[in-house]
């Protein structure tokens, strides 16, 4: 019930990305058609040429589709964000079945019919259209079909790279461990799928009764492929080539996706330029890529994370000198860093709010003499990292009564507000800090760098739209570590729309900003 | 435009197909026909007779280029198939197959018009060539031109066959063991309406069987294959006198049943 409300709400929304996911099924599998048909007829004519094909399309169906997405995004011409890159990985999956369906059509067909079409002076070519292909179609159409619903199921995947479709509730629902999202993606992606496939079963079913009606199947098929062609080149015009638009990204956790919404909310706001989301790319990678590529023209970062995952920098933990380095790293690569936007995102060291109270606890070195009699959990890549749990033990002495445990980060604040542990690395802005009463301890010898939010964008969009540039800037330091905590609680614990929290926070913001 | 009777005529009718020397060699077969010599007259019906695997069926390939002889030559109309566009010289000849070769995916008369298409007549001259066959082969348009192929009955569809193969008005009709998957009725049906046929349109016919009656039913002259050559070729009479070892137990059967019903 609360999946049909959902959906409801977000009526609008939900119907444009069935349809971008209709459309990147759709596209794909037609574009497979084109591609596997004349490849299996190839195939099933000369094996020599055919066997390797098929193997090549069996290794390629191995491939996880995000490692698949992570070879390709990186590539020029096809690579880059959006639809153009995920319709590429599905007509690569697509094409297995229907290459492996269309050889077993055409070697299936009768030997006696092959003769009798040759013995009346078909060539090869004539024979193919008028004997082969009729009588293998129901074959391939299966095939189709199987292609078709691995589609579907793929299709969902394509959101990490923001191509849109159902995908995007099922990453928003899993980023904000919100059941109801993650349904209102799948539910719809699997009745999509039993959808197309009941509809494929039934055009198999009839061409296998070997009517005429593989005529009236290829023209529908026709039509559809037609009127696919006709809604992408439609969504193309409609989506690229209106000039005042700016792309807004995010990467695929909360946080990032309520502040992908701030920023296009306020440029929505204080400019008259078409906003475009392209919330929930998988990772720092992805979007790094996708602000180069022009795929996105803004996006937040963080400066400890730009300085060592992006431009591999050594660890510098003084944030005047980080953010220097990154801004000057940045213009190279033509990219602007605007100013930070307030608060932090770094690694906190966190207690329950009644040890520190009780026992005077401020700083980590304070933390240091008791946690000889402690328990501690920390995140399994927080334990590796040499700027993680070694460098922290070093710098602040740190022993504890037993080795930490490893454990899951959305599980480490609960594990220390049930006195499971007593001491966790978490994540500063994380919702779950005020709602189990936790305290951040300071980080007064400075062992980690900083991580100050700051809006990335395109120095190019910014030349263009002036009007964006003051947009951005007037969010330099608006946003505390206290709002954002409170906004990402709204989203993780109340089940708030990002949306809503980053519009509500806007108006509340408005009536501060100088007249 | 299609112009088959001319070519029959300047070709004289003595020559319609001719063999010499034809070595073929096939696979694990081997050797399938040793220097085989065969004239064909135009307008004759020619039965070749002999075991299963003494060539029969090749030797109707070599006919419309299905098959070249490694060595020797095969004229078909005056032309070493050789030298024939394959395509233009199998539309000009009729082929029955045994297991008949209708297309499942296609009516009734879609399948007798498929050599009109391939020959680019229009649809109303197919339309009307369609009726004419279904006619002549005894099978009432109305009812069965519209009829799926894979819905008729045996000898229904070894009419349709014939009519496939006569659609174009080839002047030459191959027919490998046509009949060979028929109730004894049906077939005697079909020998009668083949003879009608034949007796109208006049066409040069070789028909291929294991079976020597059929052959002395239908065919004005006899030839049977032994060794990969023809051990005997003459009319039924004749050939009922042979005292040739090689052709005497294919007549066996035949002269048993004339002695018992006589």
């Amino acid at each position: 019930m609360t999946l049909l409300r959902f959906l409801g709400e977000h009526r609008a929304e939900f119907l444009g990305l069935l349809l971008q996911h209709i459309l990147l099924v759709g596209a794909s599998t037609a574009a497979a058609i084109a591609i596997g048909v004349p490849v299996g007829v190839l195939a099933a004519r000369r094996p020599r040429v055919g066997a390797p094909i098929v193997w090549l399309a069996n290794v390629v169906q191995t491939i996880p589709s995000l490692a698949m997405f992570g070879f390709l995004l990186p590539l020029p011409l096809v690579g880059g964000l959006g639809a153009r890159v995920a319709i590429l990985v599905l007509i690569l999956y697509a094409l297995l079945p229907i290459v492996r369906t269309t050889v077993a059509g055409i070697r299936g067909v009768d030997g006696t019919l092959v003769e009798a079409g040759t013995a009346m002076g078909m060539t090869p070519r004539q024979l193919l259209w008028q004997v082969e292909l009729p009588l293998a179609l129901p074959s391939i159409v299966a095939g189709i079909r199987v292609a078709a619903v691995i589609g579907v199921g793929t299709a969902t995947i394509a959101a990490a790279v923001g191509a849109g479709g159902l995908g995007e509730y099922i990453f928003r629902g899993l980023s904000m461990v919100d059941p109801t999202v993650i349904l209102a993606g799948a539910v719809p992606a699997a009745l999509l799928a039993l959808a197309v496939d009941g509809g494929l079963l039934a055009a198999e079913r009839s061409l296998s009764g070997r009517r005429r009606s593989w005529r009236s199947a290829a023209v529908l098929g026709a039509l559809v492929l037609a009127g696919v062609i006709g809604a992408a080149a439609w969504n193309n015009v409609t989506g690229d080539s209106r000039h005042a638009v700016i792309r807004v990204g995010s990467k695929n956790f909360t946080e990032q996706i309520i502040l992908g919404e701030l920023i296009a909310q306020q440029l929505e706001r204080s400019t008259d330029l078409t906003v475009e989301r392209r919330l929930n790319l998988g990772g720092t990678f992805i979007a790094d890529r996708a602000l180069r590529a022009g795929d996105i023209d803004v996006y937040v970062e963080y400066t400890g994370t730009a300085d060592t995952a992006i431009f591999k920098n050594a660890v510098e933990t003084d944030p005047a000198r980080v953010l220097e380095r990154v801004r000057q790293q940045y213009a190279a690569a033509g990219v602007t860093l605007l100013p930070p936007l307030g608060f932090e995102n770094t690694f906190a060291i966190l207690v329950r709010g009644d040890d520190a109270r009780k026992l005077g606890l401020q700083t980590i070195d304070d933390a240091a003499s008791r946690s000889p009699q402690w328990q501690a959990g920390f995140g399994y890549e927080f334990l590796q990292r040499a700027d993680g749990y070694p460098g922290l033990s070093r710098t602040y002495g740190l022993r504890f009564l037993a080795a930490p445990k490893a454990m899951d980060l959305s599980l480490i604040y609960r594990a220390l507000a049930q006195r499971q542990v007593d001491l966790v690395a978490g994540d500063a802005t994380s919702g779950l800090i005020s709602a189990y009463d936790l305290v951040m301890l300071k980080d007064n010898r400075h062992y980690f760098p900083p991580y100050d939010a700051v809006p990335v964008a395109r120095s190019a969009a910014l030349l263009r739209y002036p009007a964006a540039r003051a947009a951005l800037e007037a969010l330099a330091g608006r946003i505390t570590m206290d709002d954002m905590r409170r906004m990402n609680r709204a989203v993780d614990a109340e089940r708030q729309d990002p949306a809503a929290v980053a519009r509500a926070f806007l108006a509340q913001l408005a009536p501060k900003r100088p007249a | 435009m299609y112009r088959c009777d001319t070519v029959a005529l300047m070709t004289g009718p003595a020559a319609a197909i001719q063999m010499r020397g034809v070595h073929v060699t096939r696979g694990a077969a081997g050797e399938v026909l040793r220097g085989l010599d065969l004239d064909v007259a135009a307008g004759e019906t020619l039965a070749l007779v002999g075991r299963s695997g003494a060539g029969k069926s090749t030797l109707l390939k070599l006919v419309n280029g299905l098959i070249v002889p490694a060595s020797g030559t095969v004229v078909v109309e005056g032309r070493d198939t050789r030298k024939w566009n394959p395509f233009e010289l199998r539309r000009r000849i009729g082929y029955v197959l045994q297991d008949v070769g209708l297309f499942p995916h296609m009516t009734v008369a879609a399948n007798i018009g498929v050599v009109p298409r391939l020959l680019g007549w229009d649809a109303a001259r197919i339309d009307a060539r369609v009726v004419e066959m279904l006619r002549l082969v005894g099978l009432a348009p109305e009812t069965y031109a519209e009829r799926p192929a894979q819905e008729l009955s045996g000898g229904q569809r070894q009419r349709v066959g014939v009519a496939r193969a006569l659609a174009a008005d080839p002047p030459i009709l191959l027919m490998d063991e046509p009949f060979g998957a028929l109730d004894p009725v049906t077939r005697a049906e079909l020998h009668r309406e083949f003879r009608r046929i034949q007796s109208a349109i006049r066409k040069t016919v070789m028909i291929v069987t294991h079976d020597m009656a059929e052959a002395f039913a239908l065919a004005s002259r006899v030839g049977v294959l032994d060794e990969g050559v023809i051990a005997q070729i003459a009319p039924p009479r004749e050939l009922a006198r042979t005292t040739d070892p090689r052709v005497r137990p294919l007549l066996e059967p035949l002269l048993e049943s004339h002695a018992l019903l006589s």
